[in-house]
């Protein structure tokens, strides 16, 4: 019996410092960050973890879309987001947002002027600007002899089947309402139309609708002419030097990525720590040269070599930012299903 | 324990993870916020919609036929008593597949870029390069080389297990070797040859990937549409009647090849 006694107290203590164990590692902080992929710095992640002793548990996906459909049906907690301009309006409309405190960000005051108040987040409640940038024509100016400064080229016959548009109907939309001159938020049923006959009539010249492979066929001049954003531009250009980028005359695209803490984050003191530390300036100028996009912080972008901070491919002159002609996307969920059957008919069409 | 109960998991695993989502897709495709409603069915009347579909179908029947008029004589081949090597050959037929078939097309798509690995070869020999991306040929030749092991190997069973005794009988009655095919092994070989046809359909009538690398976006099948739905559009509903109809179509052709009641006696899935 006192055998018995004895088995079953030390089992029970087995079970005790077992549990204290296990309790021990559950105690070790860490934030769940979902972004872009090759958006920052990996070591970047490390360097966080050894100055705070968080973890970070890092994630990527392919686009806004993609990102929202993980996390919308809330069975996967993150702590930290990395959306785009109209994707933050539509996560703070549909609630999914948590507040971000920026007084708890002591680097928050290197965010440019320009990058706060922007129109998706009025007030800057829900997000830190992370990067941004413009969306632009990658050429191959081997195989383009012409300047490049219009839409109009890709519509250009000399250049059939040397052109790479993204299978995204979002950013061909863009393209081609931005060369029919109307606003790429237009929601006019007969603009879009127009902008679908458009893509139609520009399919025949196309050779692929491509994801992010495209860069790399960019790279090996599979292609002339290519849509891209800039910074994955920047990286293009780094690797063939034949590749050029330009932002056409008719207007596009700018966008800003900015950091946000989803609805259901475990970790909301851990998130605002993450984010601070993205926005020191030596971080995010290691993290800006790393994977090509634009900061939003000139204490930043002093800290980037020579080359990349005078480049007018991530940094256009701001005049040309202010153009009225560039335009960052709304929230587009009103006309999303209508999108996707324009862009189907437009891949159906051949 | 009884020996029923050892398909208790199974049946557990297959009504949570293939009942209950089978069930979802057909609410999500007929209720709307729980009205009762045929409105994505009609959504798919659109021309753009049919003629993908009817694509769909043709590449899927191209490749199938590709497939089983390759596949069928090396099955013989590799099935006759005098072949030494036909586990190497075999292993090569099977090996692809212990591959991930992404990669896989991945690979085909860098191989035969206008600059890849393929045309600069050509090049290197002086002969012209060849245009082979982007298109449907292109998607054809994915699903073929994606699919090819699945016609194989059905057909190389069945031929296996033909009683070779039946095989001689045929000769010694007088019939030649063509009669003997016509009459005696084709026949006796029809459950692999459909098992193979099946197989080797259904995924290239539902595939969204090879389209999307090897095809460049341009081709639009039915797959693609589905993929298109549920990732990016998130219309879940007309998501959901796409696929419904696409399952209508392939129970069709099931139940059209099923009607041969040989399926039981060797290649027999379902």
């Amino acid at each position: 019996m006192n055998k018995m006694i004895k088995k079953i107290l030390m089992t029970g203590a087995i079970g005790v410092w077992t549990l204290t164990l296990v309790g021990c590692g559950a105690s070790k902080e860490s934030i769940t960050v979902y972004n872009w992929g090759d958006y920052i710095d990996p070591e970047v992640n490390d360097l966080f973890t050894e100055e705070t002793g968080i973890k970070v548990i890092y994630s990527e996906y392919a686009n806004n879309e993609e990102m929202y459909a993980t996390v919308e049906p809330g069975n996967v907690n993150y702590d930290i987001l990395v959306p785009s301009d109209y994707m933050v309006e539509k996560m703070i409309h549909n609630g999914m947002l948590e507040k971000i405190d920026t007084t708890q960000l002591t680097n928050y005051m290197h965010i440019d002027e320009e990058f706060k108040n922007l129109p998706f987040d009025p007030d800057d409640s829900y997000s830190v600007p992370y990067m941004w940038g413009t969306v632009g024509i990658v050429y191959n100016t081997k195989l383009v002899d012409k300047p490049v400064d219009s839409w109009d080229v890709l519509w250009d016959e000399k250049y059939k089947e040397q052109i790479f548009m993204y299978d995204s109907e979002r950013d061909s939309i863009m393209v081609a309402l931005k060369k029919l001159g109307y606003s790429m938020n237009t929601r006019d049923e007969k603009e879009l139309e127009e902008a679908k006959e458009l893509l139609i009539q520009q399919a025949p010249l196309v050779l692929a609708y491509v994801g992010d492979e495209g860069k790399g066929k960019m790279v090996n001049e599979e292609a002339a002419l290519m849509i891209a954003w800039a910074g994955d531009a920047m990286v293009m250009m780094d690797e063939n030097p034949d590749l050029a980028y330009a932002i056409p005359k008719e207007g596009s695209n700018y966008f800003v990525d900015s950091i946000v803490i989803p609805k259901g984050s475990k970790n909301i003191a851990g998130a605002h720590q993450y984010i601070d530390f993205l926005c020191r300036p030596e971080i995010a100028a290691r993290n800006a040269e790393y994977i090509g996009y634009s900061t939003p912080m000139s204490a930043a972008k002093e800290l980037l070599p020579e080359e990349i901070k005078n480049s007018e491919v991530a940094y256009p002159p701001k005049e040309m930012l202010n153009d009225e002609k560039m335009e960052m996307f709304n929230d587009p969920s009103d006309v999303i299903e209508l999108y996707s059957s324009l862009w189907t008919q437009v891949k159906a069409s051949n | 324990m009884n020996r029923k109960s050892l398909a208790y998991p199974y049946l557990i695993w297959a009504a949570i993870f293939i009942v209950v989502p089978l069930l979802l897709i057909v609410y999500f495709s007929f209720f709307e916020g729980g009205q009762f409603t045929l409105q994505n069915y009609e959504k798919f009347l659109e021309d753009y919609y049919i003629k993908a579909l009817f694509r769909s179908i043709q590449l899927a029947l191209t490749s199938t036929i590709i497939c089983l008029v390759a596949a069928y004589p090396l099955a013989m081949i590799l099935s006759g008593k005098q072949m030494s090597n036909k586990q190497v050959i075999l292993l090569l037929v099977v090996l692809p597949m212990w591959m991930n078939s992404l990669l896989r097309t991945y690979a085909w798509a860098s191989l035969l870029e206008n600059n890849g690995v393929i045309n600069s070869m050509l090049q290197a020999l002086q002969l012209p390069t060849i245009k082979f991306l982007y298109g449907n040929s292109a998607v054809v030749f994915g699903m073929v080389y994606n699919f090819f092991p699945f016609m194989v190997l059905p057909i190389y069973n069945v031929l296996c297990k033909i009683d070779h005794s039946i095989v001689e009988a045929s000769y010694d009655l007088g019939a030649d070797k063509v009669t003997t095919f016509r009459k005696v092994i084709l026949p006796l070989s029809m459950p692999g040859v459909i098992t193979g046809i099946v197989m080797v359909f259904m995924p290239a009538l539902t595939t969204f990937l090879i389209t999307r690398l090897l095809g460049g976006g341009k081709v639009m099948l039915i797959g693609n549409i589905i993929e298109e739905q549920f990732t990016r559009t998130r219309d879940l509903a007309f998501g959901s009647a796409v696929s419904m109809i696409l399952m209508v179509i392939v129970l069709i052709t099931l139940t059209f090849m099923s009607k041969k009641d040989s399926l039981d006696k060797g290649g027999g899935l379902f």
